[in-house]
């Protein structure tokens, strides 16, 4: 036993050590790193893709159109993570170090699993990782979780857009009093995660508030949706994903529930969520920090000097202006926005996490800045700085015609001030946990 | 039944106890010298962090597997909900005892795994083969479900997963790569010496007598019921503690999602393509299932990096990957092991083949 033992082992650990070339490194260069941690393959590469397009698609406009960001040129690389922890873990481990000497500035773990395993690794590495609409909540507080940016809309937030936009609905707060509302959830960490920001707005509101969750994947929902029709709500707000999305419209229309009454949430509110659902889908109402829609003046742009140009990522020309097309170009937006902001302190080079997120923390994309990229109406203000790693906290309500999405309201603002001490109280506690000694803001 | 049928043919008195001529395992000790001392110095955050850590920790896992199904015979496709168990239990040792050091804290949560599997083994006295494997499925769905379910498991943490405390033993400070690679290495060292003797043992030879025939076993005297849980508890212990590593040293992170039915299999195929009943098999096994696609991702990049659709490249890989898999079964469907013993045996006696 024991001779083969050694000799085999010792023959893996050879070829293993033969395998992986180092990262050759040149100094130097003019060039800022993009990696790209993608998933185009796995179970949620259907979704994933469209995403990758609207993010190489503006990478690429930066670049030939506007000549890089203030004359530095970027460059990207594509890493595959299928979604999980263990290669987001090696993508971020092989990237972090950047390209060829380009350095990564701002890091995007896209995916809930990753994005908490890497959480304090890039603390440690000071990379900052941008999380749009998924990740800890409690980052937030910048000064607990200095690298951490869950920038625009958390799922707190989330849940008291929803509650606003009902009240709007109902025509002003006062009438939310003895209104039910449900809230029809996938049974996991991301489905649980407004249970307590709804329970605070019902107590506020004096609504009803009723939970029911469904187990993953979800794909048989009789049981809940026999539930919902029993408790006759006002509104159901559904936070499903995947699967289980389409079969809830279908299964609310089945039993009678008007989708013009469901509210999908951030990760319900794609073409990919109701294509399926067909006929039942029509006039079904989502809430999206990033709507849909070909019509914005960056679609126009892109449209002209990169798709008309043949030089789109997109397989599906279908896709261009789709929610997650539109998601990946926000999320490179946000970046390239934030690498800028930093560049007017470090001077017009390519920047490091440190400084990266700097310029993050000093990131203030106002109305004008907006108009002038191209993403008036798209994407909402945001103000970002140490204290407020959210910034915006707002959405826009767009429903289903059966075809695509219109857009029904205008930015819809969350009460912001009355969830910050949920937010406090848990980032207090992850400081605790952890041992960490926050950081002051007010000198940062 | 009289004393006199069991009496011994002759006294052993005489007998050569010494079989084997006992050598220094120098090789061994060049390979630990390597992987403790030079690694560490050498390797870097990549190394380490993405490529040692995980391969280590799903080498003990593998192990853990194999000493239930390589060497017991009960296949058991619940092998991720008992690394969940250790992951959430030292976890709870941690969090809740905070007086308690990492070591102890990691025995616990591999004790705890061990008395889990104990309970889950129960059903092997009576059922076996598939009957059992669904025992063990089933196991997998439930502890899966607990640790969503229930928050106290986690903390209460509106994300549900569990973080990694800060790792450290007798006050050195182990969050540093080095200091994960090394508690990972020195942890899988000692459990792999101790199953390496484990099998030798009367108990691996029983666990044996038990996977090649039990109702042979039962008839030499061999408690087989007892050693098929024992199996369990032990295969337990070892996967517990497997998961505790995944969750702390390597991820830095963990929810019920990271132990889904996924890793079962992913370690299941582990032994199946290491070698069953073989501890370096389940190294072995390890190498190819973790590191493999990272060479394929990273030779992919090299040659195809730009100019070939991103998509493209990812799926190819995938195929290479299955392809690679069925060449190594069809060519030595006893794994990977056995085809490196063969190859070994041919090259000993080069280039005098006859």
């Amino acid at each position: 036993m024991q001779k083969p033992f050694k000799r085999s082992l010792a023959a893996a650990l050879a070829g293993l050590a033969a395998a992986a070339a180092a990262p050759q490194t040149l100094a130097g260069s003019n060039e800022q790193f993009f990696p790209l941690a993608t998933y185009r393959v796995g179970a949620y590469a259907s979704s994933g893709i469209p995403v990758w397009a609207g993010m190489i698609d503006y990478l690429r406009y930066i670049n030939d159109v506007e000549g890089g960001i203030n004359g530095v040129k970027l460059v990207w690389q594509e890493c595959e993570t299928e979604w999980t922890a263990e290669k987001g873990i090696e993508c971020y481990e092989r990237f972090k170090k950047g390209l060829n000497g380009a350095p990564v500035a701002i890091y995007h773990p896209n995916g809930a699993p990753a994005a908490y395993a890497l959480s304090d690794k890039a603390a440690a590495d000071k990379i900052p990782l941008i999380t749009l609409g998924y990740g800890r909540t409690e980052a937030t507080d910048g000064g607990v979780f200095p690298y951490n940016f869950p920038a625009m809309l958390t799922f707190y937030s989330e849940a008291s857009v929803v509650i606003n936009y009902i009240a709007q609905r109902e025509g002003g707060f006062e009438k939310l009093k003895g209104k039910k509302i449900a809230t029809v959830y996938h049974d996991s960490a991301y489905g649980r995660e407004t249970q307590g920001t709804l329970e605070l707005l019902a107590k506020k509101y004096g609504f009803e508030n009723i939970q029911i969750p469904v187990a993953d994947p979800g794909n048989e929902q009789s049981a809940q949706w026999r539930q919902v029709r029993q408790a006759k709500p006002d509104w159901v707000f559904l936070r499903t994903w995947g699967v289980s999305t389409p079969v809830a419209i279908k299964t609310a229309a089945r039993f009678g529930f008007p989708a013009d009454r469901i509210i999908g949430d951030i990760w319900a509110s794609s073409n990919e969520d109701v294509l399926p659902a067909g006929e039942a889908g029509k006039g079904y109402l989502a809430l999206t920090p990033y709507p849909g829609g070909a019509g914005f003046d960056i679609h126009k742009r892109i449209k002209q000097h990169i798709l008309d140009k043949g030089k789109s990522d997109l397989k599906d020309p279908k896709s261009f202006g789709s929610v997650y097309y539109n998601s990946g170009l926000i999320n490179a937006a946000i970046a390239v926005e934030a690498i800028r902001a930093g560049q007017k302190k470090f001077g017009n080079r390519p920047l490091n996490g440190e400084e990266g997120r700097w310029g993050l923390e000093h990131l203030n994309i106002d109305d004008a800045r907006l108009k002038d990229i191209g993403f008036g109406g798209l994407m909402q203000k945001l103000k970002l700085s140490c204290s407020d790693h959210e910034g915006g906290g707002a959405a826009r309500v767009q429903q289903w015609d059966g075809a695509k999405w219109n857009l029904v309201t205008d930015w819809i603002q969350a009460d912001r001030k009355l969830l910050r001490p949920l937010i406090d109280a848990k980032s207090a506690a992850y400081a605790k946990e952890k041992a960490v000694t926050p950081r002051d803001c007010s000198k940062a | 039944m009289s004393a006199s049928i069991h009496r011994l043919p002759a006294p052993f008195d005489h007998a050569p106890i010494e079989i084997v001529e006992r050598r220094l395992p120098w090789g061994l000790l060049a390979l630990l010298g390597v992987a403790f001392v030079l690694l560490p110095l050498l390797g870097g955050d990549y190394w380490l962090n993405a490529i040692l850590i995980p391969f280590l920790v799903l080498s003990l896992a593998g192990l853990g597997l194999n000493l239930l199904t390589g060497y017991t015979g009960q296949t058991s496709v619940g092998s991720a909900g008992f690394m969940a168990v250790g992951a959430f239990a030292t976890y709870g040792f941690l969090l809740r005892e905070p007086g308690l050091p990492l070591p102890l804290a990691l025995v616990a949560g591999g004790l705890f795994a061990a008395a889990v599997g104990f309970v889950v083994g129960i059903p092997s006295s009576r059922i076996k083969g598939f009957y059992l494997m669904v025992t063990t499925l089933a196991a997998q769905f439930f502890l899966e479900w607990v640790f969503v379910k229930f928050p106290w498991f986690y903390n209460h943490a509106s994300s549900g997963t569990i973080s990694a405390p800060r790792l450290e033993i007798f006050g050195h400070p182990l969050g540093s790569a080095e200091g994960r690679y090394l508690l990972t290495l020195g942890t899988v060292a000692v459990l792999t010496w101790v199953a390496v003797n484990l099998v030798r043992s009367q108990i691996g030879r029983n666990w044996m007598a038990i996977r090649d025939m039990d109702t042979a076993a039962a008839v030499i005297g061999i408690p087989v019921e007892r050693y098929r849980r024992l199996a369990f508890a032990v295969s337990s212990f070892y996967l517990g503690i497997a998961g505790a590593l995944w969750a702390f040293a390597y991820l830095g992170t963990a929810s019920a999602g990271s132990f889904d039915i996924n890793r079962s299999f992913q370690i299941l195929f582990i032994i199946i393509i290491g070698g069953m009943g073989s501890i370096a098999g389940s190294f072995i096994g390890a190498a190819f299932i973790s590191l493999l696609p990272i060479l394929l991702s990273h030779g992919g990049q090299l040659v195809f990096g730009g100019s070939l659709d991103a998509g493209q490249v990812q799926n190819l890989q995938k195929v290479i990957f299955g392809v690679l898999i069925i060449v190594f079964l069809i060519r030595e469907p006893e794994g990977l092991v056995r085809l490196l013993a063969k190859l070994r045996a041919r090259l000993a006696v080069w280039p005098l083949r006859f």
